[in-house]
This record gives structure tokens, sequence and C-alpha cells, in this order.
């Protein structure tokens, strides 16, 4: 059966790139002994796959992956995987996927980020009264780099939600693997808007939660496709 | 709960590979430093990938945190971009567990496994904060203590250390542990503890000893500086391996390291005494391990580690009398569990390649044969039991089974070397290109035709070795060796399908000075690192000119640790340790090479070497004794 797993990542954690967290669940899927799948071949390998990379520094209370299980229930293949995890790694759902669901990287359609200050940084900008004016735009044309050249890009499509509050901008954004935006290029847009610019490096992303389109083109995140067993 | 990290984010983001400075990996130890009396902090100098796979700090790691009055954390050298960075900000080392600096634990110990880690010793101390010579060090620095297989010549880096522990850690720590807490509730000082440590046996305190030497450059004497306290130092070895712990929980790093699997050592020592190996002779006598309880220990170690591979360590694990009991168990067991075996490289029979072909694509892997010298005569003389026909027998029974790539790996610079026994290494490998032209005919060449590497490391005579007294051949020498090796391949018929590759000689020349120094090299070493050597055993960081820049402008002679031959009688800068191997059983080892008489392996025939002190292992098997 198809089942896919909720995880959050933080605190030491993020220091970890996505191969090694990648080798990590690997590893604690043999150390807690689920019976998931493995492919046939000369070298088999556990039949798993992550929604989306996390980059080194990014914290997240809403990754994805899938894996093909062999035996088991939710309850068991969560409490056995927390069991094993290091600071800093929780599981936090374990569901059944019916059959036909896309595969995690596929569904995604949006993702939800907060984006705070990291300890020790003062806030650049704390013009909260344009949010709306912002949203207002039709266009925002930022210059994206591309390996050969750049283009003008218009963000403001891919902008599902967006508020500032004092000390944390919350966003809902394009995840999708055709209009996909970074959270931070949103924050240094709107900064500008204000007449301000950004040092990206003071800033701590994370990632609150992935979604899908469900039957009715709403957004849901992509643990409720999956279901108890 | 988590840890506060040393390093700010801002430098973590900015560092290549930040997961070697968070700990927190799966298995590491967090203690509660208020409820422990010794916090210990364990060093591999170099970088963390290296370190964490090694697995003698694991065994220590596991043995110390099981008492509970200590806390052991790990510690690896920062690499370079990180270096710098703690050098800039002035940022002190620290143990990766709790992220404490190194300077406040009560112990650093350094494990030193090669001579090129030396500059990284200072690194290490230097960034912790703690002075870089034992004598400099105040009552409240911690207790620099080293050990592994360079400690068995410790000379040339005596000054940094406060105590070196020869042999075998399990042994004494406890002790030593024991005393510190003493003298840490009496608050007696730090000259006392030292004391009462070399009395203990297997420790060696440096700064209790003292060298006089001859006008020629040679010792005339090691003396002790009390009355009190050994001037013998006998390594210490576990004498019940049988039974001895080995850690089932070792910890596992986030990032890919050089062993990235379960690594379960079956055995210690070696039974063959080639005469180049320094190994073979420091854990002499061979002490196997229960294999009942191997069996149980390695699916222990892959439930506690989720690791995919596991591997076996020892030397010449071809050796070890349970070997095929445990592949063939270890094979049955993994393949359920979707685990890999990764074999170690065994003799060449018709077991080893049956098991080798249930694990390994015999048409991708690769045979190894490590015969060290291309001639029978030269082999004879290192006293490496591989004969011609153990090879050429060997690489067809693999042929006829799939396999075509064959890896072969020589020795040059060996003492009594001559051109004639160079190019045999050439004419060797053509003849077992020819074997398997012989043997396997053109439908049958799946993998493609025949490839053969032959690869040439130069020599460097090791203390406790039957070469100590040996002559170390020039750079140059070296360069022209490998330069007719590389003539002698390219004269052979089959001279496509064979590619050599030979070492760097800059490097071996400066192991070779470290290798036999004695104390009088320190101020070099300090020297050079002051110039900014580190990561020396790194090519890309290594400096020979400043290394020889520093010989030169200390009056040090290269040629007198190198290529000098040691008289019968000269006392050595390590006759105050005993590894077990008596030095007399040593020169006639080195004589009888000279004759090319060969000896046999402790089990045909025991040859006296020594080892029989500690009365355990092969020594208590009842095998002939040499006349």
């Amino acid at each position: 059966m198809k089942v896919r797993i909720k995880f959050a990542k933080d605190g030491v954690m993020k220091y970890i790139g996505h191969l090694d967290i990648m080798r990590y669940f690997q590893k604690c899927m043999r150390k807690a002994d689920v019976d998931i799948a493995y492919s046939s071949g000369f070298s088999p390998h556990q039949i798993m796959s992550f929604a989306s990379p996390l980059g080194v520094g990014v914290e997240s209370n809403g990754e994805y992956f899938d894996i093909e299980l062999n035996s088991g229930n939710a309850k068991s293949v969560m409490d056995s995987l927390n069991a094993v995890m290091v600071d800093g790694m929780r599981i936090l759902s374990v569901t059944k996927l019916p059959d036909g669901v896309k595969n995690a990287m596929a569904s995604i359609a949006a993702a939800r980020y907060t984006v705070i200050m990291k300890e020790g940084f003062e806030q650049e900008n704390t013009d909260d009264s344009k949010v709306d004016d912002f949203l207002k735009r039709e266009h925002i044309n930022i210059i994206k780099q591309t390996k050969k050249n750049e283009i003008e890009f218009d963000l403001r499509p891919h902008i599902y939600e967006f508020s500032y509050d004092k000390n944390a901008y919350k966003m809902l954004i394009d995840a999708s693997s055709s209009g996909n935006i970074k959270p931070l290029s949103v924050i240094e847009e709107y900064a500008r808007f204000c007449g301000k610019e950004i040092t990206p490096t003071k800033y701590q992303i994370i990632r609150e939660e992935f979604y899908t389109y469900d039957d009715n083109n709403e957004f849901v995140p992509l643990e409720a496709l999956g279901e108890d067993f | 709960m988590s840890v506060k990290l040393a390093l700010s984010d801002d430098i973590l983001m900015n560092i290549e590979k930040p997961a070697r400075y968070i700990g927190n990996e799966i298995n590491c130890v967090i203690k509660d430093k208020e409820k422990t009396d010794i916090r210990f902090a364990m060093c591999f100098p170099d970088v963390y990938e290296i370190g964490m796979s090694h697995i003698g700090i694991q065994i220590l790691y596991d043995m110390l945190n099981k008492y509970d009055d200590v806390w052991c954390e790990r510690v690896y050298s920062p690499w370079v971009d990180l270096d710098k960075i703690m050098r800039e900000r002035d940022i002190k080392l620290f143990a990766l567990e709790s992220q404490d600096p190194v300077k406040d634990f009560d112990f650093l110990g350094l494990t030193l496994q090669y001579e090129m880690c030396y500059t990284n010793i200072l690194q290490v101390l230097d960034l912790s904060g703690i002075p870089l010579l034992s004598k400099d060090r105040a009552e409240d620095d911690p207790i620099v203590i080293g050990g592994g297989p360079c400690s068995y010549n410790p000379e040339p880096i005596a000054d940094f250390f406060d105590i070196f522990y020869i042999g075998e850690g399990e042994t004494k720590y406890r002790e030593l542990l024991d005393i510190y807490k003493e003298h840490k509730k009496n608050k007696t000082s730090r000259y006392d503890f030292l004391v009462e440590a070399a009395k203990l046996g297997g420790m060696y305190v440096p700064c209790l000893y003292e060298t006089d030497y001859n006008e020629d450059g040679t010792i005339k004497e090691f003396k002790a500086l009390r009355d009190d306290i050994p001037l013998k130092i006998y390594k210490e070895i576990v004498t019940d391996l049988e039974n001895a712990d080995y850690p089932v929980k070792p910890v596992v790093p986030f990032i890919r390291c050089t062993q990235d699997r379960a690594v379960v050592e079956i055995q210690r020592g070696c039974i063959r005494g080639c005469r180049f190996c320094q190994a073979g002779q420091l854990y002499r006598p061979v002490r196997e391990r229960n294999v009942d309880d191997l069996k149980k220990k390695a699916m222990q170690i892959l439930a506690n580690t989720g690791h995919e591979e596991v591997s076996l360590s020892s030397l010449s694990s071809s050796d070890f009398s349970k070997i095929e009991e445990l592949t063939d168990f270890l094979i049955e067991e993994c393949s359920r569990k979707y685990i890999n075996i990764s074999l170690p490289s065994l003799r060449i029979d018709n077991y080893s390649l049956e098991t080798f072909g249930k694990v390994q694509d015999v048409h991708k892997s690769s045979l190894t044969f490590a015969p060290e010298a291309g001639s029978q005569r030269m082999r004879n003389v290192i006293n490496k039991g591989l004969t011609e026909d153990d090879i050429i027998g060997g690489a067809s029974m693999a042929f006829e089974r799939g396999w075509s790539k064959v890896k072969l790996y020589f020795m040059l610079g060996l003492p009594g070397e001559t051109e004639e026994d160079i190019k045999e290494i050439g004419v060797l490998c053509d003849k077992i290109a020819r074997a398997y032209f012989d043997l396997v005919p053109k439908e049958k060449r799946i993998g493609g035709p025949v490839q053969i590497t032959a690869s040439t490391s130069f020599f460097i005579p090791k203390p406790f070795t039957a070469f100590q007294w040996a002559s170390m051949n020039t750079k140059d020498d070296f360069l022209n060796k490998a330069y007719i090796t590389r003539t002698s391949i390219l004269a052979q018929l089959n001279q496509k399908r064979i590619k050599y590759n030979w070492h760097e000689a800059d490097v071996s020349v400066l192991e070779g000075v470290f290798a036999r120094g004695d104390r009088r090299l320190a101020p070099a070493i300090l020297e050079a690192y002051k110039r900014g050597c580190i990561y020396d055993a790194w090519g890309e960081y290594y400096k020979n000119d400043v290394w020889m820049k520093v010989f030169e402008d200390l009056g040090i002679d290269v040629d007198f640790y190198t290529t000098r031959e040691r008289g019968l009688d000269e006392i050595f800068p390590w006759d105050f340790i005993s590894c077990g191997v008596d030095k007399e059983w040593l020169k006639k080892e080195w004589l009888k090479s000279k004759e090319g008489i060969v000896t046999e392996n402790c089990k045909k025939k025991c040859s006296g070497c020594g080892a029989f002190r500690y009365k355990t292992g092969i020594c208590m098997e009842h095998v002939p004794k040499e006349a």
C-alpha cells in the first residue's frame, strides 16, 4: 500500500541537507523495523519518494514523503518511527493513500511559509500598513535570473495569501512544478514596495505546509488525501 | 531538549558541511554534566568524515560512556574553512555532544593513526586554547593523552602530550580515571597526578623522562627522572578478546563518511610476520572474537543503526578461523533484510570466489592481490607468503568464473631491492593478462577484456618491524623506481591492459622522518604549524617546501632519520616501549631478510617473538616451536 508520511524538521537538523535527510530516513526505516517495500533488481532500494527538497537552513512543520508499505498500521508506523527520531525530527502523520492519488511531488500546488528574523537580528522593515496596497497591484514584476539570462517575471498570480504582522511574514504561495516562487522573493519585493532593502541571510524561513487541490479545486494539505489504516 | 550550538547560524550557513559540527547524530550519548565527575573529549585529529569512520574511537566512546561517572564526547579537526573563521573570531574548539569548550574538560584524548596528523594535533590544542607544550599547561588545563599506533614511537610529539597510553584502550582507563578522581578530590598537583599515572603500567609520561645523545646524533641513554617509575613501558592488550565488549550502538553520522556502514571487528593481530608491516607486530598475538557473539552483535549493530551495509574488520581476515561460518551467516541474514555485505579482501580460493559471487556482480567487481613485491626473491625478503602460483592460480580461477578486473598492490623502495626485482612487477602483471587470454575465449569476455591495475606505494621503515634498521630511499630513488616500474609495464606484450598508479614521494619522506624520529623533532613540528602547516595528510594542503625550509632553518638533517641504515646496536627512540615483540627477535628477522630466509606464520610454527608474555590468543595454542 502507498503511505504518506508527514514530518517536521527544526533545531540543529536544519543544517542537514536533503540527500542526507533521505539517507537518514532510509536508516530510520530499518532501525524502526518498518516493513517498507524494496525495488527489485541487483541493488534493491527502499521505495520512498520525497515531495520536495528542503534547503539547508530552512525549518519545516510540513514535509512529506511517500513510501510503499508491505504491512503495518498507521499508529505502529508512526510510533516506531518517532521512537527512533533524533532531536529536531518528528513524524506528524502517517496516512494511507487511496488508489490513483498522485505521488507527493506531483501533487504539490502551494506551500505556506512563516518567515521571521533570525535570533540576534533587528527587524529591517516594520511597515505593516502597505500589505493591502501591495496585494492590490495587478502585476508585481521582478527580474528573475535564469541560467542564460535575466527575464521579467510576474510574482502576483503566484501569491495566494500574504500578511505581515510585526515579527512575522506569513504567506501561501505557488509551489507547483510550473510556477513555484521563493518566499524571500516575496519579502524582498514587499520591502522594496515599502522603500526598504533587506538582507536575505537574516531571515529564518519555516515551511508550514504543502497543499494540493481537492476535487472542488480547493487547497487541502497533502496529508488530507490519505486516510487512517 | 536541544543543545545550544557553539557556532552561530551565520557561521554554519557559510561553511562546508555544517553537519560536521552540530552533533545530535543517532546513538550519540547525552548526559547530565552536573552528574558526571569526569568529562572526556575524545579526538581524531582529522576531518569529521575520516574520524567518524574509525572504530577505535567508537569502542572507547562506548566503554567510557558506560561508566556512570564519565561523559565522553567527540572532537574532530575543524575543516580549513571553519579553522580560519575560528581564528579570526577567537572561537574556542568545542565537543560535539554538549557543544562545550574542550578547555573545560578533564581529559583530551587524541588518537594517533598516522604521522601526517601531527600538525592537526597542534591545531586542535591551539583552537581549544590549551597550551601546545605540556610543560606550559596550568593545573586546570585538560590532561592531554595520546593513543593509537603512532604512540608506539611518541618521541617526535612527546612535548605536546601529558600522557601516552601504550596499547589497547580497554584495559587501563578505569584505573587511570580512578586515580584522576582521587587527585581531583584531594586537589593534588597535576605533576603528582602524572607521576601516579606513570606508575600504572602502559602509561608513558614524557615529562618524567629524558634522553641524552651521542655526538653522532644517535641516542646515548634514555633515562627516568625519578626512580619510582618504570624504565620500560609494556603495551596493554585485551587478553580475553573472546568475551570483550564491543559497541552495538555506534554513532551514525548524517553525512556520508569514509566508512558508511556497520563495522564488526572479528580479530586483533595477525599471524603473518610481513617484515615491513608495523600493525602485524603491534597487535600481536592474534586473538579471535567469539563467532557466536559476533553474529549476535552484527545483527544488533544493524538493528541499532539502520545501516544498509556491514563489513568485517581485521588484519588478514582469511586467517580468522571461523570466517566461512561468519560470512555465510551474514549473507543469509542480510540478503533477507536487503543489507549489503562488504567483504574483506579474502585469500582467493574456491570458497572466497563463490562467496564474492553471491554478493557482487562479478563482471563489475575486481579481484585484489597484495603481492607487495614483483619478484619471489623480494617477497621472501619481506616475508610475504604469497607466491606467483597463488596469484596466477587465483586469478585464473576468478577469470573462469567471469571476473576480468584485477588490482595489484606493490611497494617500491624495499630493503635490498634491485632493478630486476622492480621490473618483475611488469612481468607479473603481464603473466596475469596472458592467463586471461589463454583461459577465456573471445565470446566469453563479457566485462570487456582483462583490466589490470597495478599501484605502488613507497616503503617507509617503521618502528617495531624487522626493517626498523633499514635505510629508506630518497625522493629521487622513489621517483626513479616508479619510472622503472612504468617502463617495465610498457615493455610488456599486454601493456595496454595494464594501468599503473603511483604515489607522491614528498609526503613519504616526511612520514619517514616522523616514523623513526626522536624528541628533537618537536620544535620542527611546532614551527611548521606556526608557518601554516595543517592537514598534511591531504595532498592539496601539504606544503612540502615549508617543511623542508623548517628542517633547514632548525638544522635538522632529514637523511639522519630516513636514509641512514641503523647499526645493530643502536638505541632507538622507541626502545623504552615494548609491544611484546622482542628487539632481539626483530634483529634476527632483519638478518634473515638479508638472506631471503622466510619465517613461518604463527599458526604453522612459533618463532618465539616474545608476544607469549601476554599468554593469550595464538600463543596459547599448541604449535611447534622454532628451534
